[in-house]
C-alpha cells in the first residue's frame, strides 16, 4: 500500500486538470479542486523526504530488447526519490501550493480562473513528473508538458495581441531547444545503451578511455571521484568498438545542455523569457522564476557526471552560463517595467546557477536554486501584490511612496531584495558565494564577471525598489493604494521567513567551517534511507579562501546599492539613458531580422519551389510532355495515301535489310 | 550468255519497283490501282520462275490461285473507287484525306 | 537465241512498265499495262509455263484491264493531271525504290555461287523435271503443264480451289452490292407535297462539228 501513495503525487494534480477541462466544476469549486490537488501534493512530497514514502514499482511502458548492433530500449513511468530529487520536490511542492494560495487572492475577478488553475495543475503534474523522472524520455515527456502548460498560462488572457504572440514565442523558442535535447538524449542513449538517469556504475572501464576531466577536479583520480562521488558512470562498448570519442561525449552533453538553454532561457533563447511576464503574475512567479525555469538547471544536476566526460563541454556550459548573468544584469538596468526588471534578474541568476554547474558545482548551483525559488518567488508575488494595489500599473516610474502605505507588500518585497542582491545574513549571501567559490576555483575569469555581476545586480534592484517604492508618489494610483488580502500576504510572509532563514539553516546544522557547510547541506536536510546509494555527494571542491573571496563581492554588492540609492532617490524621471540596454542589446530586432525574416524567405522560397517547379515542371511539365507527345505523333496521320504506302514500304525495306543483312 | 535464275528475278523484281514508283507518285486512283496489279504481277514472275528452277509445279498452281484473287481482288477495288468517286466526285487522292488529324 | 529471246522480252516488259506510270491519260496507261502483261506472259512461255501464260492473258490482259478501262471510261477520268507532283515526293519515292533495288541486287549477289549461279534455265530443250517417272511412263501419260497442274489442283490443292471459288462469289456480290444505286423514294407526304418540277423550255440542239 505504501508505495501506491507516490503516484498521487502526479495523479492528483491530472485529475485536478482534467476535471477542470470538462468544465465539471463551477469556477470556485475549480480553485478548490487545484489548491487541493497542490496540498496534497505537498503533504506527499512531505512525506518522501521525511516520512519514508518509498517510490513505487515503476510501470514499463515500452520494452525493446537489445542487440550486438543496438542497444535496447526500456522506457518505464517511475520515480526515483534520492536527494536531489527529495529537495527538488519539496521546493517544486511548496512553492506551487502558496502560489496556488496567492493565486486564490489574485485572480478572484477575473471570469477565466477555471482555466488559470487548470492551467496551474497541469504545470504541477509536469514539473513534479520532470524532478521524479526515472529516465530521460519520462523526463522529455514531462518536459513537453511544462512547455504546454507555460504556453497556456502565458497566453491566458489570449485576447491580448501581446500576450498570444508571447506564448507563441516561449513555446517556439522552447521547441528549438529542445531538438537539441532530444538529440543528447538519443546520443545518451547510444553511449550508455540505457535512458536511465538512476546512478550507474562506475566501472573500471571508465579510465581506459582516458578522457582528460575539467581543472577543478583534475587533482582527483577516476578512482578518488569513484570513490567520492558514489556514483558510477559505465562506458558502454558495443561490438567490439569503442564509442567514447570525444566527439559523441561532446554531443551529448551539448545536447542535454540544450534543453537546459530552452527551458532555462540561456543567452541565444532568452528572449522568450521577459515576453513571458505578459501573463498573470502568479504564472511568472511560478513557473518563470521558481520551477519550470529551473528544470533546466535540475537536469544538468541529474545528469551531472556524465557532464565531466566532455571538456569543452563543461567549459562550454559555464561560459554560456556567465554571459547570460552579466548579459541579463546589464539589460535590467534600464527597464521601466517592474515585471521586466524581475524577469531579467531571473535570467542573471540562472546564468549563475547553470554557471555554477560548468564549474563544477552542482550543489551550488541547487542551493542557489533553492534559495532563489523562495526569494525570486516572493518577489514576484510582491510585485503582484503592488501591480494589484495601484490598479495594473506596471511601470516603476509612475509608482513611488508606497512604503507607508502598503508596508506589509513593502517589506517583503525588501526582505526578498536583500536576499537577492547577496546581502549577508541573507539566504542569497550564502548561495551566491558558494558560487563565486566555485567559479573562483574554476577560473578566475568567471570570479571576476560574477562579481560584476553582482554589483549590476545590487544597482538595479536598489533601483527599483528606490523608485518604486520610496519617495513621493508619482501618479494617481500610486497615491490611494489598497493593501492586499490575507489569501494574498499570507504566502508572502511565508516565503519571506523562507528566504531569511534557508542559508542560516544550514549553517547552523552543519559541522564547523564552511567547507563542510556547503556540501552537507543537501545530507542534512533529508533522511538517508533511500536504497539507491547516491546519497547526496557531489564533486569535491577544493578549498577557498574565505577571507578575500567573501568580502570582494559583498564589497561590490554594498557599492552598488549605495551608488544606486543616490543616484534614484528623489527622481521623477530615470537620470541614464543607455539605449543599447533599453533596447535589450537589439536581441528582438536581430532574430525578427534574421530569423524571422530568414524564415520567411526560406516559406517564400519553397512557396516558389512548390508552384513553379513541383507545380509548374514536374506537374504541369509532365502533361505537357505528354500533349507535346501526342501532339507529334499527330502528325503521323497524314490522311494520304501515299505518305501511308511510302512509311510501309520502307518499313519492309528496313526490315528485310536488317533481317538479312545487319547484324 | 546463260540466262540464269538470277535474272528472271532481277526483271521481278525491277517490274515491282516499277510498280511501287507508281503507287507513291500517281495521284489518280485508277492509274494506282493499276500499279498494284503490276507489282501483283511482278510477284506472278518470281513465283512462275523459281517453280522452274525447283522442278515442279506448285509454284505455278500458287500463281494460278494468285490470279483468281487478283481479279476478284480488282473487281471489289474498282467498285469501291466507283462508289467513293459517286460520294466525292472526285478521285484524285490529294482530296481524300478525311482521316488527316 | 534464248537469251536474246529473253532480253528483248523482258526489256520490252519493263519499258511498257515505266509507260504505265509515266502516262498521263488514263487510258493510255491501261493500254501499257496490256502490253506488259504480253510481254510477261512471253516471258512464262520462256519458263514452259504455258498453261499460265494463255491464263494471263486470258484474265489479266482481257478481264481485269477491260475492267479497268470500263471504270475509266464510266467515271471519264480521260482529263489530264495538271498539278505538278510535290519534289519530296518524287524524291522519297525515288529512294525508296533504289533501296529496295539495292536489296535485291546484294540478296542475289549473296546467293550461292553470285549472281550468275550455277543452276541455268537456259536450256529450251530441257524438259521439265517432274519427279520419279522413268522415260516411258513418261512417254505414255500426256505429260503437258496443263495436265499436271490439273493434276495438282484437284488433289493436293482442292481445298484452296473450293475456297477460291467461293472467294470469287463472295466477290461478285459484294460488288453488286457496292454498287446498286437505289432511287431516292419520296415519302408519301413529300410526294403529295413537292413542288412542281420546274419546266425547261428545249435547248436549240445546234450539231457542230
Amino acid at each position: 500500500m505504501d508505495q501506491y501513495i507516490a503516484w498521487f503525487l502526479l495523479l492528483a494534480p491530472l485529475a485536478a486538470s482534467v476535471t477542470i477541462l470538462l468544465r465539471l466544476y463551477s469556477p470556485n469549486g475549480a480553485i478548490f479542486a487545484s489548491v487541493g490537488s497542490a496540498s496534497l501534493c505537498f503533504l506527499i512530497a512531505l512525506g518522501i523526504a521525511w516520512g519514508g514514502i518509498v517510490a513505487p514499482t515503476p510501470w514499463m511502458w515500452i520494452s525493446l530488447p537489445g542487440s550486438n548492433e543496438s542497444p535496447g530500449l526500456e522506457i518505464e513511468i517511475g520515480m526515483i526519490f534520492d536527494a536531489l530529487s527529495k529537495g527538488m520536490l519539496l521546493i517544486v511542492t511548496g512553492v506551487g501550493l502558496l502560489v496556488h494560495i496567492f493565486s486564490i487572492g489574485y485572480m478572484a475577478q477575473d471570469p477565466g480562473r477555471a482555466r488559470f488553475f487548470g492551467g496551474l495543475s497541469i504545470f504541477m503534474f509536469s514539473m513534479t513528473g520532470i524532478v521524479v523522472s526515472t529516465n530521460l524520455i519520462e523526463m522529455f515527456f514531462f518536459w513537453e508538458g511544462v512547455g504546454l502548460s507555460s504556453y497556456l498560462l502565458i497566453g491566458f488572457w489570449f485576447t491580448k495581441e501581446s500576450a498570444a504572440a508571447a506564448a507563441n514565442k516561449a513555446f517556439v523558442c522552447n521547441r528549438l531547444a529542445d531538438f537539441g535535447f532530444m538529440i543528447g538524449i538519443l546520443t545518451y542513449w547510444i553511449l550508455m545503451g540505457t535512458v536511465s538517469v538512476k546512478p550507474i556504475d562506475l566501472s573500471n572501464s571508465y579510465h581506459q578511455n582516458a578522457v582528460s576531466l575539467p581543472r577543478v577536479v583534475s587533482i582527483l583520480t577516476p578512482e578518488e571521484i569513484a570513490a567520492h562521488t558514489g556514483t558510477a558512470i559505465s562506458v558502454r562498448h558495443i561490438g567490439g568498438v569503442n564509442l567514447t570519442s570525444p566527439l559523441l561525449l561532446t554531443i551529448m552533453v551539448l545536447g542535454l545542455f540544450g534543453g537546459c538553454v530552452g527551458k532555462s532561457a540561456m543567452f541565444p533563447f532568452h528572449v522568450w523569457l521577459p515576453d513571458a511576464m505578459e501573463g498573470p503574475t502568479p504564472v511568472s512567479a511560478l513557473i518563470h522564476a521558481a520551477t519550470m525555469v529551473a528544470a533546466g538547471v535540475y537536469m544538468l544536476c541529474r545528469v551531472y557526471p556524465l557532464l565531466l566526460l566532455s571538456t569543452f563541454g563543461l567549459e562550454f556550459i559555464a561560459c554560456i552560463g556567465c554571459f547570460t548573468a552579466i548579459f541579463a544584469a546589464l539589460i535590467a538596468v534600464q527597464q521601466n517595467d517592474i515585471k521586466r526588471i524581475l524577469a531579467y534578474s531571473t535570467l542573471s541568476q540562472l546564468g549563475y546557477m547553470v554557471m555554477a554547474v560548468g564549474c563544477g558545482g552542482p550543489d551550488a548551483a541547487m542551493f542557489h536554486l533553492t534559495t532563489h525559488a523562495f526569494f525570486k518567488a516572493l518577489l514576484f508575488l510582491a510585485a503582484g501584490s503592488v501591480i494589484h494595489a495601484l490598479h495594473e500599473e506596471q511601470d516603476i516610474w509612475k509608482m513611488g511612496g508606497l512604503d507607508k502605505k502598503i508596508p506589509l507588500t513593502y517589506w517583503t518585497f525588501l526582505l526578498g531584495m536583500l536576499a537577492l542582491i547577496g546581502c549577508p545574513p541573507f539566504s542569497g549571501f550564502f548561495s551566491k558565494d558558494y558560487i563565486l567559490a566555485d567559479a573562483h576555483a574554476f577560473h578566475p575569469a568567471f570570479y571576476w564577471v560574477g562579481v560584476a555581476t553582482a554589483f549590476l545586480t545590487a544597482f538595479y534592484m536598489t533601483r527599483l525598489v528606490v523608485v518604486a517604492f520610496l519617495g513621493s508618489a508619482r501618479s494617481k494610483a500610486a497615491e490611494h493604494p489598497h493593501e492586499s488580502p490575507l489569501v494574498m500576504t499570507i504566502p508572502l510572509i511565508i516565503l519571506a521567513v523562507l528566504s531569511v532563514g534557508s542559508g542560516l539553516w544550514g549553517f547552523w546544522s552543519s559541522d564547523s567551517g564552511m567547507k563542510n557547510f556547503y556540501h552537507n547541506w543537501a545530507i542534512n536536510l533529508f533522511s538517508d534511507t533511500d536504497p539507491i546509494p547516491n546519497n547526496g555527494h557531489f564533486i569535491t571542491v577544493p578549498e577557498i579562501n574565505t577571507g578575500i573571496e567573501l568580502g570582494i563581492p559583498f564589497a561590490a554588492v554594498f557599492f552598488g546599492a549605495l551608488l544606486s540609492y543616490y543616484l534614484y532617490l528623489d527622481r521623477t524621471t530615470d537620470p541614464l539613458h543607455i539605449r543599447l540596454l533599453a533596447r535589450k542589446f537589439y536581441v528582438d530586432e536581430l532574430y525578427q531580422r534574421r530569423l524571422v525574416r530568414g524564415q520567411q524567405l526560406l516559406a517564400g522560397l519553397l512557396n516558389w519551389i512548390d508552384a513553379w517547379i513541383l507545380d509548374g515542371l514536374i506537374l504541369r511539365g509532365g502533361a505537357y510532355i505528354s500533349v507535346g507527345f501526342g501532339e507529334v505523333f499527330r502528325l503521323f496521320q497524314t490522311g494520304s495515301l501515299q505518305t501511308y504506302a511510302f512509311i510501309f514500304t520502307l518499313g519492309g525495306v528496313l526490315l528485310i535489310y536488317f533481317t538479312l543483312f545487319a547484324h | 550468255m546463260e540466262i540464269t535464275l538470277n535474272h528472271y528475278l532481277a526483271v521481278a523484281a525491277t517490274l515491282f519497283v516499277i510498280g511501287l514508283m507508281g503507287v507513291m507518285m500517281r495521284r489518280n486512283l485508277i492509274i494506282i490501282y493499276m500499279s498494284l496489279e503490276m507489282m501483283l504481277q511482278a510477284a506472278n514472275l518470281t513465283l512462275v520462275a523459281f517453280s522452274r528452277f525447283n522442278g515442279h509445279l506448285d509454284g505455278q498452281v500458287f500463281v494460278f490461285f494468285v490470279i483468281t484473287v487478283a481479279a476478284a481482288e480488282v473487281a471489289v477495288g474498282l467498285a469501291l473507287i466507283v462508289a467513293l468517286f459517286r460520294l466525292r466526285q472526285t478521285t484524285q487522292v490529294d482530296n481524300l484525306t478525311t482521316l488527316k488529324f | 537465241m534464248y537469251a536474246l529471246f529473253f532480253w528483248f522480252f523482258s526489256t520490252a516488259m519493263i519499258v511498257c512498265g515505266l509507260a504505265v506510270i509515266l502516262n498521263r491519260n488514263p487510258v493510255a496507261s491501261a493500254i501499257c499495262f496490256a502490253f506488259t502483261i504480253f510481254y510477261m506472259s512471253a516471258l512464262f512461255v520462256m519458263l514452259q509455263a504455258y498453261f499460265l501464260a494463255a491464263i494471263q492473258i486470258l484474265v489479266t490482259a482481257g478481264a481485269v484491264l477491260v475492267l479497268f478501262l470500263f471504270i475509266i471510261m464510266l467515271l471519264d477520268l480521260a482529263t489530264v493531271e495538271k498539278i505538278p507532283r510535290q519534289r519530296i515526293q518524287m524524291i522519297c519515292s525515288l529512294a525508296l525504290a533504289l533501296g529496295f533495288i539495292y536489296l535485291v541486287a546484294r540478296t542475289l549477289n549473296e546467293s550461292p555461287g553470285g549472281f550468275t549461279a550455277v543452276k541455268t534455265l537456259s536450256a529450251p530443250t530441257q524438259a521439265v523435271d517432274f519427279p520419279s517417272k522413268d522415260a516411258e511412263q513418261i512417254a505414255a501419260d500426256k505429260h503437258d503443264d496443263t495436265h499436271e497442274i490439273g493434276k495438282l489442283l484437284f488433289t493436293t490443292y482442292v481445298a484452296p480451289f473450293e475456297v477460291t471459288s467461293l472467294l470469287i462469289l463472295v466477290a461478285t456480290i459484294g460488288v453488286i452490292v457496292m454498287c446498286k444505286q437505289e432511287p431516292k423514294r419520296l415519302s408519301t407526304r413529300e410526294e403529295i407535297t413537292r413542288e412542281a418540277p420546274p419546266i425547261v423550255p428545249e435547248k436549240e440542239t445546234t450539231f457542230t462539228r
